[in-house]
């Protein structure tokens, strides 16, 4: 699905992917973890097609095609979906409208017919179960004044609207309480399908006792370091990064 | 002397014995100063600060004048229609000036309220419509003030007493519809009593494309406790020339709100001068423009904080396309001794061609130290972190920013309080936006002789 080869992305020439490969395939869930600073962030964007990273390097094909050729709103009609860690509030568009225009631009990119009023309505309703979210919250505007929970619930229930086949999601756990936690994980388990694949990106390991990863990677330095099966992920808990650091400079070495 | 004021004194001469109220010697004596007043001013602020719209816009109106018969009684259904869905108002129309009635000029109801012609008025209720009449502001007049003294034609009287909470709001419709090019003078006085509460809205309409100057002033006076909502709306012809005074004067704990909407002008001011003259007073004021073409429109704002314990908030938006202009004047004043003063203005626009522009003076004036103000105003784009956003769900560029400018216009109009109000200015938003509608359209009136 996702093919991400020898991708090295610099900003304001300061390189910060140094050559990352990564193969998603469908049904598949991936954890992309590693301490503060390392890129995984810069990952995510560069896939959304954020304009301020400059790809010097390397290739993102798509379901066989170039990603990297495609504009921002384009891949989203693709099937991409990001997660945001830090969404912005953007005053006076309901989520309502927001969702709306949202589902209309993709279905008309895909050839299919618009959503009657009714069949919206109902899918709002639906899909709003899946993070607990109420209707009342659907009426309000984008992300205005919501607590970090709903913010991140909020993310998760555009997922579930848009029915992507590839999500990634960037720090979700990052500021959510336990309770809150639960939700957004059972939201998004109960969205996986054989069709589609979700990248969790972490630096904790709390995250991952719900979303349960296929595959956890670490990223460090700009680049993929180590790859593993979901045990990866309790070793990093237990001892850290630094083991992770000592075997790649050795490495280097 | 500029032609102007000495076009307005000739007519003066000319006209001032067939102007309403010319027997009354109370009345012709406010004419008379009005005069000596605009002889006096003779636009020379105007002229000094911006001779081009002196000269482009105001001096202009020579040569049009008022219409000093009424125009022939026509039911109202056939000439206007009030597009604001399951809006229940009691409607007042003025039509080239003049109230619109059916041989009652003056309502006054069993609990005292009185709506009506303000020369009806001042004859039946003499004393208590000359106490207010006389009255004077005369810090904040200017020229065009003096102007609507001189040759006031009538207006919308309204009177609630004490403690009457009004459950239906007050919809004064000023309308033209002549085959001449009217210059009118309206005034209207609104007297809120103890305690009482009421919603107006005023709207101003052309029925068609002839030149008009028009340039109304609105009294205002709220007394101690009084809740008045004040909604305007402007929709005019591009050739209009309209200039609306309000001022407002309120009594302790009163509360003034406000909501302007331009949605389509030819050259506008909106004035609004607010005195709070005793503690507790607050008063609120929003305000959005959507101008392109080459509309001009100007909002100039005073607010005389005179007292301790009064709060004032402003929020003004704009989104200025074309060859249009927008001007934001605001102008707060803190008095000395006015403590514990909370006072927050900002004005906010988005320009979306390298032609349009925007000036815009917030303007803090404070003489008091235990006080909290603020202000800011910003000119620019849409934000970019926010297109991003959207961008992100599968929404194109174009769409994008259409979303942000409609959430950056509704929010004035999320602050409405009268629920199909607001949803008839949010539909009138998105249409506008969505470039949806031509000029004729945008209007509320969809004129029937049009063919609309």
């Amino acid at each position: 699905m996702l093919q991400i080869k020898n991708l090295h992305v610099s900003i304001k020439g300061k390189e910060i992917l140094k050559g990352v490969n990564l193969d998603i395939n469908k049904g598949e869930v991936h954890a992309i973890m590693g301490p503060n600073g390392t890129g995984k962030s810069t990952l995510a964007s560069v896939i959304a097609g954020k304009e301020l990273f400059e790809v010097t390097e390397g290739s993102i094909t798509y379901n066989g095609k170039d990603l990297l050729a495609m504009p921002i709103e384009d891949r989203a009609r693709e099937g991409i979906f990001i997660g945001f860690q830090y969404p912005v509030e953007i005053p006076g568009v309901s989520i309502t409208n927001f969702m709306k225009t949202a589902l209309e631009e993709i279905r008309l990119y895909r050839g299919l017919p618009p959503l009657t009023e009714l069949e919206f309505r109902k899918l709002m309703k639906e899909k709003a179960k899946i993070v607990e979210l109420t209707e009342k919250l659907s009426n309000r505007s984008v992300n205005e004044g919501f607590s970090g929970g709903e913010k991140k619930r909020n993310e998760i229930f555009q997922m579930a609207m848009l029915e992507p086949s590839l999500s990634i999601l960037d720090e979700t756990d990052s500021g959510l309480d336990i309770d809150a936690l639960r939700i957004v994980a059972n939201g998004v388990n109960q969205l996986k399908s054989p069709d589609n694949a979700t990248v969790v990106i972490t630096h904790y390991q709390r995250l991952l006792d719900y979303i349960v990863p296929d595959f956890v990677h670490v990223l460090f330095d700009g680049k993929i370091v180590k790859s593993g099966p979901k045990e990866l992920a309790l070793e990093l808990e237990h001892r850290g990064y630094d083991w992770i650091k000592e075997e790649y400079e050795q490495n280097l070495q | 002397m500029t032609p102007f004021t000495q076009y307005i004194k000739d007519l003066y001469s000319n006209i001032k014995e067939q102007l309403p109220g010319s027997g009354n010697n109370a009345v012709s004596e406010i004419r008379e100063k009005g005069l000596l007043e605009l002889v006096e001013r003779d636009f020379r602020t105007y002229r000094k600060e911006n001779k081009a719209i002196f000269e482009k816009h105001i001096a202009c109106a020579s040569g049009m004048k008022p219409q000093l018969t009424p125009p022939p009684y026509r039911p109202v259904e056939e000439y206007f229609h009030c597009k604001v869905k399951d809006f229940d108002t009691r409607m007042c129309i003025f039509l080239n000036g003049w109230y619109v009635h059916t041989g009652n000029p003056l309502c006054v109801e069993d609990n005292g309220i009185i709506v009506g012609s303000l020369f009806e008025a001042l004859r039946q209720y003499p004393k208590l419509v000359f106490q207010y009449l006389m009255a004077e502001n005369s810090s904040r007049e200017d020229s065009l003030s003096a102007i609507n003294r001189a040759l006031f034609n009538d207006g919308l009287f309204v009177y609630i007493p004490d403690n009457v909470i009004v459950e239906k709001p007050i919809q004064l419709i000023s309308l033209t519809d002549s085959p001449n090019e009217l210059l009118l003078n309206n005034r209207n006085l609104i007297i809120v009593g103890k305690n009482a509460r009421v919603s107006f809205i005023q709207c101003d309409d052309s029925i068609q494309f002839k030149p008009s100057f028009i340039n109304n002033v609105t009294k205002i006076y709220l007394d101690e406790n009084a809740d008045f909502s004040y909604y305007k709306m402007e929709n005019k012809n591009p050739e209009s020339l309209l200039f609306n005074e309000v001022d407002v004067e309120q009594k302790g704990h009163s509360h003034f709100y406000s909501n302007a909407m331009t949605f389509n002008t030819g050259y506008l001011r909106n004035k609004i001068n607010v005195f709070l003259k005793e503690p507790f007073a607050a008063t609120k004021m929003y305000g959005l423009y959507l101008v392109d073409k080459k509309q001009h429109v100007d909002n100039q704002i005073f607010i005389d904080h005179q007292v301790t314990d009064c709060e004032s908030y402003q929020l003004y938006k704009g989104i200025v396309d074309d060859e249009a202009v927008a001007n934001f004047l605001g102008h707060v004043v803190v008095r000395q001794d006015s403590q514990r003063t909370v006072a927050s203005q900002t004005n906010r626009n988005i320009t979306l061609t390298d032609n349009a522009r925007v000036t815009s003076k917030p303007f803090l004036e404070i003489y008091a130290d235990d006080v909290k103000c603020n202000h800011g105003t910003t000119v620019g784009q849409l934000d970019e972190e926010a297109m991003y956003y959207l961008r992100t769900r599968g929404i194109c560029e174009v769409n994008a920013r259409r979303l942000l400018m409609l959430a950056f216009a509704n929010e004035i109009a999320e602050f409405i309080q009268i629920d199909s109000l607001k949803a008839r200015y949010k539909e009138m938003i998105r249409k506008r936006l969505n470039g949806e509608l031509t000029i004729c359209d945008q209007c509320v009136l969809h004129c029937p002789h049009l063919g609309m």
